[in-house]
């Protein structure tokens, strides 16, 4: 475990040459967890003095690709919260699925779990050729995973329990093929999906879309930034379009909620 | 018990706990009053799932308002907050929760170690934390850093807990701590809600 070795105006200072030498601007997020993974990466690198962290992070490129790696947190899963995309499965797609053509943004995408699971939902309806799903991220590490859609396969297991319980039909071994330690899913289904970089503190929207996808992203983000990127996927999403969230996450403060009704219990807001 | 141990005053009271403490729990809450005048913050390792199943067995057993916490919510007094399952539970200096999806620290999320460092920051020397029962090794960094900032570290008396070796762990590695057992720890709660 590290100890408090990075104080509060260490990482104020490091965030603000983070902005300045490389143009990142992680100052609105969530104080506590930043200075968690701050704290954490100075001491899994073993440095010798805050002022050689400091003095890396703004001027070694390559040092600075691994602190972005590092202080965004990457994990994810498949099938996260069953229930959700058991939502998605029995109301939400056949929705959309009366479109011509259904564009999905999955912001803050990681690693590519969500995306893919999304992807075998809009197969089983029938939805898959006419969609195309966005998935961006800051982190262009994440973004080549995603690409490979090549994960673990000791997570499978756990990601075909989620898959069975958000009301999947069908053997979950049929979308990936398995190679040693590692499962390859279909390219049919990354065949839908375009990666980018997009990062939602600075970068603009870049298109209209039926449904976005934001989860565990904005709980490292203060009230104040939530807000900006809530408007941000309000510039987004098409009217009836539809706005999904963390579990633990709610646009209910955000001034312009009003605008958008909730579907039942799940975190998953409509736009009116 | 050595009084001088004990602060003035509690801002915060942090509980964290494993494999057998719920019975701790559901033992110390029907007793606490409610004129309790701190938040009190409850992290076990749990399955995600279920969600309020403990927030409902707590509410049940108390006056107070017990509740799951939801990211960026304002830490008040009289209230008691458990932590969600499956993310951390990190506090932040004006006085809000928020929640973390990282790795897991000690094959926990939340990891009650997280937690405790986190709250020893905000409220140093006006933090009680209590380890209870458990079987692994969560929680003796946290309490290391409580004792650090000033904070006041209680451990449930291992010959009390279900799971003796995460109180235990803490009793070998904690220098400065309280021992108490299950059946003292309510009216404990409540004598700090007087100081
Ligand atoms: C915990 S993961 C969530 C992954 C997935 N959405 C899920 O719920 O499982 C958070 C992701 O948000 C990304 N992220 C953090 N800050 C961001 C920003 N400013 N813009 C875009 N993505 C960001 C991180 O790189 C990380 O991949």
């Amino acid at each position: 475990m590290i100890g408090d070795v990075i104080d509060n105006e260490q990482v104020e200072t490091l965030l603000n040459d983070v902005l300045e030498a490389h143009g990142y601007d992680f100052l609105e997020y969530s104080h506590a967890s930043i200075k968690r993974r701050i704290s954490r990466l100075y001491a899994l690198d073993n440095f010798v003095s805050f002022a050689e962290f400091r003095y890396t992070v703004k001027t070694d490129k390559q040092y600075f690709k691994r602190f972005l790696e590092e202080i965004t947190v990457n994990v994810t899963e498949m099938f996260r919260d069953p229930s959700f995309y058991k939502a998605l499965r029995n109301e939400i797609l056949p929705t959309l699925g009366t479109y011509p053509f259904i564009r999905i943004w999955v912001a803050g995408c990681s690693t590519g779990e969500e995306a893919y699971s999304l992807a075998i939902v809009l197969k089983e309806l029938s939805l898959l050729n006419k969609s195309l799903i966005y998935a961006t991220d800051i982190n262009p590490s994440v973004l080549e995973k995603a690409k490979k859609g090549i994960f673990p396969l000791n997570y499978l297991k756990s990601y075909s329990e989620n898959y069975l319980q958000s009301g999947g039909l069908k053997d979950f071994s049929t979308y990936y093929s398995a190679n040693y330690s590692l499962a390859k899913f279909d390219e049919t289904l990354s065949g839908k999906m375009i990666f980018s970089t997009h990062n939602l503190v600075s970068d603009h929207s870049f298109n209209e879309f039926q449904l976005i996808l934001c989860r565990n992203v904005l709980i490292y983000f203060d009230k104040d930034l939530q807000h900006k990127v809530f408007q941000l996927f309000d510039n987004s999403l098409e009217q009836l379009g539809y706005l999904a969230l963390g579990s633990k996450e709610s646009l209910d403060f955000w001034p312009k909620a009003k605008q958008y009704k909730r579907i039942r219990t799940e975190k998953i807001w409509r736009k009116l | 018990m050595e009084e001088t141990l004990i602060p003035k005053k509690c801002s915060a009271l942090v509980i964290g706990g494993s494999a057998g403490s719920l019975d701790v729990l559901l033992e110390i809450f029907p007793a606490l009053d409610k004129e309790i005048n701190f938040p009190i913050i409850i992290v076990t390792h749990r399955k995600p799932g279920n969600d309020s199943l403990l927030t409902d067995l707590l509410q049940n057993r108390t006056q107070l308002k017990v509740k799951e916490v939801e990211e960026k919510e304002k830490i008040l007094p009289g209230t008691v907050y458990i932590a969600p399952a499956d993310y951390h539970l990190l506090l932040e200096h004006n006085k809000t929760f928020s929640l973390d999806y990282s790795e897991k620290v000690n094959y926990s999320r939340p990891s009650i170690d997280v937690t405790f460092q986190s709250a020893a920051e905000i409220f140093a020397s006006e933090l009680i934390c209590i380890l209870l029962s458990g079987s692994n090794n969560d929680g003796v960094e946290g309490l290391k850093a409580v004792n650090n900032f000033g904070g006041l570290v209680v451990i449930q008396n291992p010959n009390t807990a279900i799971m003796p070796y995460m109180p235990q762990q803490a009793v070998i590695n904690i220098k400065k701590n309280v021992i108490l057992d299950a059946f003292y720890m309510a009216d404990f709660i409540n004598k700090l809600a007087k100081r």
